[in-house]
């Protein structure tokens, strides 16, 4: 489902199966748990880089079993329950003590798309895939941190009504020309996750103290930072 | 440390010597009176445009006279003085009831570069001089009211990023394309300040009334301004 490795620096966080990758309670307490793990074992010049395996980074929520409940208010329940117990993974991303980037080797839809903006850097494909928020086709509106994610990282109201009110797939070019993702210039998966270690390696020679660097990361989102209940407050000995 | 001009209706306030003009209690406390003093004097076409000498703009606290104090809770209170200290100084320039131009001559660091932020509009030279939030490589976190002023002043996500969590010195042509100054087309001091002067000559010719133009600032930026304790109080005949 999805693996944790150390490469030097870096901590991979893989999601396996050439599968849509959804997020149901157990991929989500899974994703959350290996996060626990990179934090704990997170020191000065730690990066994360997040991808995925196949044609999807990540669809979204698990809507079939939500679906599976049999009701229409098992569904409701079972969407709810998904979209609260996936708000911690977000919020465990903006608290991480470490530059995290997501190198996209695919499509990112509704879900799948908050967890690539909740890192500080964005890579996808040029080439496939594409950036998705499909509430606005399913006739579902936006949790409250989905919309304080794109209010906070994405910059202008042309941007934003693009991606939240148009139903568009929006393609890699347009996604950097919009501002959403840092770089669609590589044309395969394996040359979006090299660029992303070339990054990587780069920030960690900055040995940075990780918990100052969470602590400016978050001190940028203060709406969304509430929103999830992080606080932003740290007293670090600076390098004087 | 720094001195104030008048030129016909420009304020000119410079940060004097060929050093770092690095923001310690007393240049604080200067600052904030000569802006004090520009405000007192301003009429309606008054422009502000601030510069200074030498290869910095300002390269932030002074952090020497912090580690001077002899120990690390010394050092820290030290720190504290000086961030709480400059506070009114950005809150003067939110206030300030004229137009205010940032010239820079050379780079601005940290509390230099809030400094140049505070201003509504930031030139600097294209061959010259880099923007640098040093936070992240000194080990510290921001003081809120920088945080608060990157949120109001800078638009992307990316371009805040770039600022604040890679460490970059960003050149003029960068700080453009990033929507953080407005211009970077001079390849020296005397063209930076030649630009600003023209800007500000053709500010001036509005006549503008101050308190409006300043309230008018204050109610872009709410969030900041609370912070700062500047109230947005008037309500001019129009």
């Amino acid at each position: 489902m999805c693996t944790l490795e150390k490469r030097g620096n870096l901590f991979l966080l893989t999601l396996t199966g050439d599968n849509e990758h959804r997020f149901n309670p157990d991929a989500i307490a899974t994703i959350l748990s290996l996060l626990g793990q990179a934090k704990s074992q997170a020191k000065r010049g730690s990066v994360l880089i997040t991808t995925g395996q196949g044609k999807f980074f990540s669809n979204g929520f698990d809507l079939a079993w939500a679906q599976a409940s049999g009701s229409l208010t098992g569904a409701a329940e079972r969407l709810h329950q998904m979209v609260e117990s996936f708000k911690p993974v977000v919020a465990a991303l903006l608290d991480l003590p470490m530059p995290t980037i997501a190198a996209l080797n695919g499509h990112a839809a509704a879900a799948g798309l908050m967890l690539a903006l909740s890192h500080d850097y964005v890579f996808m494909r040029k080439d496939r895939g594409v950036l998705y928020m499909s509430e606005v086709d399913i006739g579902l509106s936006m949790p409250d941190y989905f919309a304080a994610m794109v209010r906070s990282k994405i910059g202008t109201s042309a941007a934003r009504r693009e991606v939240l009110l148009s139903g568009k797939k929006i393609r890699g070019e347009e996604a950097v020309a919009l501002g959403i993702v840092d770089s669609a210039a590589h044309d395969s998966a394996e040359g979006v996750v090299e660029a992303t270690v070339g990054l990587a390696e780069k920030l960690a020679a900055k040995k940075w103290n990780g918990d100052v660097y969470a602590s400016i990361r978050k001190s940028l989102y203060p709406e969304l930072c509430e929103i999830l209940g992080l606080k932003a407050t740290i007293f670090a000995t600076p390098k004087l | 440390m720094c001195t104030l001009e008048k030129r016909g209706d420009l304020f000119l306030l410079t940060l004097t010597g060929d050093d770092e003009h690095r923001f310690h209690p007393d240049t604080i406390s200067s600052v904030l009176s000569l802006l004090e003093q520009a405000k007192s004097q301003s009429t309606r076409g008054s422009v502000l445009i601030t510069t200074a000498h030498g290869k910095f703009f300002s390269n932030g606290f002074d952090l020497a006279w912090a580690q001077a104090a002899g120990s690390q809770t010394g050092a820290v209170n030290r720190m504290h003085q000086m961030v709480e200290s400059f506070k009114p100084v950005i809150a003067a320039l939110f206030d300030l009831p004229m137009p205010t131009i940032a010239a820079l001559n050379g780079h601005a660091a940290a509390s230099g570069l809030m400094f140049a932020l505070s201003h509504d509009y930031v030139f600097m030279r294209n061959d010259r001089g880099v923007l640098y939030m040093s936070e992240v490589d000194l080990g510290l976190p921001l003081p809120d009211y920088f945080a608060a002023m990157f949120a109001a002043k800078i638009g992307t996500s990316i371009a805040k990023r770039e600022l604040l969590l890679s460490g970059k010195k960003i050149k003029g042509e960068e700080a453009v394309a990033l929507g953080i100054v407005d211009s970077a087309a001079h390849d020296s001091v005397e063209g930076v300040v030649e630009a600003t002067v023209s800007l500000g000559e053709s500010l001036a010719a509005k006549k503008w009334n101050g308190e409006v133009y300043a309230s008018i600032r204050k109610s872009l930026y709410p969030g900041l301004c609370a912070m700062l304790s500047v109230t947005d109080k008037i309500a001019a005949s129009p």
